[in-house]
């Protein structure tokens, strides 16, 4: 069994960004970059799959500028076995990268594509659902449990009220959440053997698909702060406050 | 120009966040509901009465229960493609369905939307809400999901609605088969549409000492909330976590209590009205954003708040 696994390189989680001041975009420069946790959650699940006998073989892809190699070989070093470079110098849309995926699935016949619920820089959400759309394959979003049995997935989903679990055909697309599992640390030796592995380059224009966006940003603008507030110094006082000057209980 | 809104429910009651959608709807034009369920009537009883709302449009059938999104997705990209705005609320149903419906229309899809600044307009979060961007869609159809705390309720008026109309007939996906649920009992309101939330993080130290935060909850009509620390840690289940990848609360009062105030976890409840964070560091970064903080052991501040509480 294949699996493709698709990696986003986004701002770390720890950097607090800050918006540009002339208002076009967030600061990117000089900022940590990583892959995105969920990504990496979506990689350590594949490897799992893997080592339980189930899959033999993990594809990661990944489309951007040349630096996304490096997210590429971050997935090679937890042990994805190839990569797939997607060269792509203009900003992408989930709508845009779901076509590329579409395409590069239709290539290589994966039987099931793990990926993270959502990116942590532009908090989408949309990439997984719109690619199973196009690919016509069922969808299992939100996985917190994921189970392999004959030409089946089982996935237990985090909804609004607890948990859901489905059963989807394969081949089938994944989403990871955030409890599905705990991503290994690449071990140096790990590291030194990902830059052996393989990655594949594709140049973006050779697919020949629209990833004109649909969303032209007009402005990023920081979000309203909030009036600083005091620190009180007894249960007693916050009880006060809280009744007589916010009112709130 | 016709905008639909895709009613989301438990297949017995209207899920509230729908009230909200429908509001941000009603800034675009001509608003149309539609309700795919197994049994339909008590959803549209709760709808019939919404102010300037034309139609309902309804399917229902067996397959609907469980709302998957590849039959949902496959029947509105079937039977609405000449509408211009198809609206959903940001749950979890929603953030299933509508990026697959997208998909099936080759549309861009615009999730998470905080404002509607025109018909073409949108203003969004990035960044764990740490930006705000201005979108200006190209898309022929918009698909939107909206962010419920974002919008007030529609109103309820006396008139009723236009007509309510069978619509489409389903073709059920042969891919995907839903199995059961395990869905989280509770008697208090549901969290992100209560009035106050008590939220509890890693401080609590285990799932006893939540009992804690509880007693002081069911004291004040409060749902229950928690960081994402709390639920790895198995403290309380999944479906609490506040935060950029759980869920967005903005209730009256917002109770932080042991927990650091992490950026992922304000994404979720920044917007709250009143904030306060009961911490034993009085550096925490809760504290950067509370209305009043306290810095304090919880486990001596909270039952104390508990007990003098009326
Ligand atoms: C991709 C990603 C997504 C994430 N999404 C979310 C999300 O949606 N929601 C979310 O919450 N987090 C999320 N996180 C995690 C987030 O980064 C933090 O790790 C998490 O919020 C920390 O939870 P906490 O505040 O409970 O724990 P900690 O940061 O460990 O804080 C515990 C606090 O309790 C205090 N404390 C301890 N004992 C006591 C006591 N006796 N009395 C009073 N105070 C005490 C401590 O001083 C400390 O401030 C996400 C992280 C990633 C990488």
């Amino acid at each position: 069994m294949k699996i493709l696994v698709p990696v986003k390189r986004v701002v770390d989680y720890n950097v607090k960004v800050r918006v540009k001041k002339d208002e076009t975009d967030v600061e990117l420069d000089n900022v940590k970059m990583s892959m995105n946790p969920f990504d990496e959650i979506a990689v350590e699940e594949a490897l799992r799959l893997k080592e339980k006998g189930v899959a033999s073989e993990i594809i990661a892809v990944s489309i951007g500028l040349p630096e996304v190699q490096e997210t590429i070989r971050n997935a090679l070093a937890m042990g994805a076995d190839s990569g797939i470079f997607v060269n792509c110098t203009s900003k992408l849309e989930p709508l845009s990268v779901a076509k590329i995926l579409t395409s590069i699935g239709n290539k290589i016949k994966p039987d099931l594509v793990i990926m993270g619920k959502q990116a942590i820089d532009d908090d989408m959400n949309a990439t997984g659902q719109m690619l199973s759309a196009m690919l016509n394959w069922g969808q299992a979003t939100f996985a917190s449990k994921l189970e392999i049995q004959d030409k089946k997935i089982k996935v237990g989903r985090e909804i609004d009220g607890g948990i859901e679990n489905i059963e989807v055909n394969l081949p089938a697309i994944v989403t990871t959440d955030l409890r599905l599992n705990e991503p290994r640390y690449a071990s140096l030796p790990n590291i030194m053997k990902a830059k052996r592995k393989p990655i594949d380059e594709i140049k973006v224009e050779d697919l020949k698909i629209d990833i004109e966006p649909k969303l032209e940003i007009l402005k990023v603008e920081e979000p309203k702060s909030r009036e600083a507030g005091i620190m009180v110094k007894s249960v007693d006082e916050m009880i006060e406050k809280l009744k007589n000057e916010a009112k709130v209980i | 120009m016709k905008t639909l809104v895709v009613v989301d429910h438990n297949n017995n009651k209207l899920e509230k966040s729908t009230l909200n959608t429908i509001k941000a709807a009603l800034k675009l034009e001509n608003v149309d509901l539609l309700v795919l369920s197994d049994s339909c009537k008590d959803i549209c009883n709760e709808l019939i009465h919404i102010k300037n709302i034309n139609n309902i449009f309804t399917n229902e059938n067996d397959a609907f229960k469980n709302q998957l999104a590849e039959d949902s997705a496959n029947f509105i990209a079937e039977n609405f493609k000449d509408y211009t705005n198809i609206l959903f609320s940001n749950t979890s149903n929603g953030k299933n369905i509508a990026p697959r419906l997208a998909g099936l229309l080759d549309t861009m899809i615009i999730p998470d939307v905080i404002e509607i600044v025109d018909k073409q307009t949108f203003k969004r979060p990035i960044y764990a809400g740490n930006a705000i961007a201005t979108c200006k869609s190209k898309n022929k159809i918009n698909i939107i999901t909206i962010r419920s705390t974002a919008f007030e309720e529609a109103e309820i008026g006396n008139e009723n609605v236009g007509k309510i109309q069978e619509i489409g007939s389903l073709t059920t996906n042969n891919q995907t088969k839903y199995l059961n649920s395990e869905l989280t009992k509770s008697e208090r309101p549901e969290l992100t549409s209560a009035d106050i939330v008590v939220s509890g993080g890693r401080g609590l130290g285990s799932a006893e000492n939540f009992q804690i935060l509880e007693k002081l909850a069911d004291k004040l009509g409060a749902a229950m909330g928690a960081s994402r620390a709390a639920v790895d840690a198995g403290y309380v289940p999944n479906d609490w976590q506040v935060g950029q990848t759980g869920k967005i609360v903005a209730p009256n009062l917002y109770i932080a209590v042991g927990i650091s105030g992490a950026i992922q976890h304000l994404a979720g409840m920044k917007d709250s009205k009143v904030i306060i964070g009961i911490n034993k560091d009085e550096e925490a970064p809760i504290f950067s954003i509370s209305d009043y903080g306290l810095a304090e052991d919880l486990f001596k501040a909270v039952p104390e708040m508990e007990s003098k509480l009326n």
